[in-house]
């Protein structure tokens, strides 16, 4: 089984200043944006981007997390999934722009699942999508407003985010085969 | 996790903080304002009550709405059961109708083990309480509102008070607190501890005041008069003496000590009612947290796959 490391630390936060100041730009600022996490990996890459666009703005921006295990269509395929952290700013979603922020996009089903999870917690005046690699392969008709890098792949690889917050490293690596 | 929830003893520490550990994120949407996932949708759970129980009932039946199953309640006053038909017909029954999981609470120890397994039925068959058997939820959700009032229960002290003989919680806690690592005393007078006590993992001990000072949890129990068909002590005013938490005990616990009671409460008999309402008594904050625990037993149970095999590497997306 081969890997190839696609993006190393600086390539990340290279993507994510971007994805930052792509959101700003495309909101014409802060005012009113939220961005939420989807556990696990999506949470810090939240994090990140908002300190970005809190450090460039001057202005807070707040992050927080979003679980969507409860609303997954595949809970009964697969045995019971633990459940992570859900934590909304305490500003709350009503008429919020919302950033959700993931990994990896793949299926697309994981955002359709957020996207029920965020109709539960309130009604956004908009919701985008912020992910770090698109991986293509949709099933879904959904795609994302800001991507890191776009990353072809088949539907036999695997794509390996690790960061820093779970891994001890930044790195997002493609290996053939299962992984 | 096992397919059944009959007994705190077949938990081991990992499926019981697995258990703790869903609850305590469940917990954060009773503060919401849509206090409902679509998680068990089309999915079925039936009440199956033969013996009278308010709070325990409904707190299934809330756990399983907010997890959007139906909820099918059936009691044994009005039902066949009254006409005399057995718990296998019964059993059948509700198979027929494609409940996929039957919550028991039986006056006989041991109904809900006989329910589960029979084969008479193919749902997840969990325990509401079984004679003076077990209570599986209930230890449950104690240990839940320890760990939230107290974090970590390894080597906590727990302090049980008062009728362990007759009672199902006493059984469920003294397991499962101890698979936790927290150590455990069981406070009786004699006559109201179970023969074979000394097989259970616990400490046991006559004298309420001795263990008072060095214990982090008072659980009084209630004294089940309805089960009392023998002269367990000789009168009220004793037992309440010697085995009620009073003012004056009170004021011995550690500051950081919380109180307990399953409920339903005798006011003035084990508890005084000035106790049961101070600030460190958790009495109505279990009733909260027992929808959160009766909903993470729900989800784990019933979500997964019917098979527990698996392994297959989760796509990322």
């Amino acid at each position: 089984m081969s890997t190839r490391v696609v993006l190393d630390r600086s390539d990340i936060a290279r993507a994510l200043t971007r994805i930052a100041h792509e959101i700003l730009e495309r909101n014409k600022g802060p005012g009113d944006v939220l961005v939420l996490g989807i556990p696990t990996r999506g949470v810090p890459l939240a994090t990140r981007v908002a300190a970005t666009m809190t450090s460039v703005e001057g202005v807070e921006v707040p992050a927080g997390a979003l679980d969507i295990t409860m609303y997954r269509d595949d809970l009964r395929l697969q045995p019971a999934r633990a459940l992570a952290r859900t934590e909304i700013p305490p500003r709350g979603v009503d008429d919020a722009v919302v950033v959700l922020v993931d990994d990896v996009l793949f299926s697309g089903r994981t955002i359709r699942a957020a996207l029920d999870a965020l109709n539960d917690v309130g009604r956004p005046r908009a919701v985008q999508l912020a992910v770090l690699v698109d991986r293509g392969h949709r099933q879904l008709p959904i795609r994302a407003d800001f991507v890191g890098k776009n990353l072809p792949t088949s539907l036999t690889e695997t794509v390996q985010v690790r960061l820093q917050e779970y891994d001890g490293v930044d790195s997002v690596a493609i290996s053939a085969g299962r992984g | 996790m096992k397919s059944h929830l009959l007994s705190t003893g077949d938990l081991t520490k990992g499926d019981a903080l697995r258990v703790l550990d869903t609850a305590a994120e469940l917990r954060s949407l009773a503060d919401r304002p849509i206090k409902k996932l679509p998680t068990l949708r089309g999915r079925t759970v039936v009440n199956l009550f033969f013996e009278d129980s308010t709070r325990t009932r409904i707190s299934f039946e809330a756990a399983a709405k907010r997890l959007s199953a139906d909820v099918i309640n059936f009691s044994a006053k009005g039902s066949s059961v009254s006409k005399g038909e057995s718990l296998k017909d019964t059993a059948l029954t509700l198979e027929a109708m494609g409940a996929d999981a039957v919550v028991i609470r039986h006056g006989s120890s041991g109904a809900p083990h006989r329910l589960a397994s029979s084969g008479w039925v193919r749902s997840s068959v969990i325990n509401a309480g079984d004679g003076t058997h077990e209570h599986p939820t209930q230890a449950l959700l104690d240990a839940f509102t320890m760990r939230r009032h107290l974090g970590d229960l390894d080597g906590r002290r727990v302090a049980i008070v008062g009728d362990v003989l007759h009672s199902r919680v006493a059984r469920s806690n003294a397991l499962l607190l101890s698979t936790l690592g927290a150590e455990v005393t069981l406070v009786a007078p004699p006559t109201l501890l179970p023969v074979g006590v000394s097989s259970w993992p616990v400490a046991t001990s006559y004298d309420l005041d001795a263990a008072l000072e060095k214990t982090d949890v008072v659980m009084m129990l209630r004294v089940q008069r309805e089960r009392m068909n023998a002269a367990f002590f000789p009168s009220a005013r004793e037992y309440s003496r010697r085995y009620g938490l009073d003012d004056r005990r009170f004021a011995r616990l550690p500051d950081h000590a919380i109180v307990m009671h399953p409920g339903p409460m005798n006011r003035g008999m084990e508890i005084a009612a000035n106790v049961a309402d101070s600030h460190r008594s958790v009495i109505v904050e279990q009733v909260t947290n027992g929808v959160a625990v009766r909903m993470a037993v729900l989800y784990l149970l019933l979500s997964g796959a019917d098979t527990t095999e698996h392994a297959a590497g989760e796509p990322t997306a």
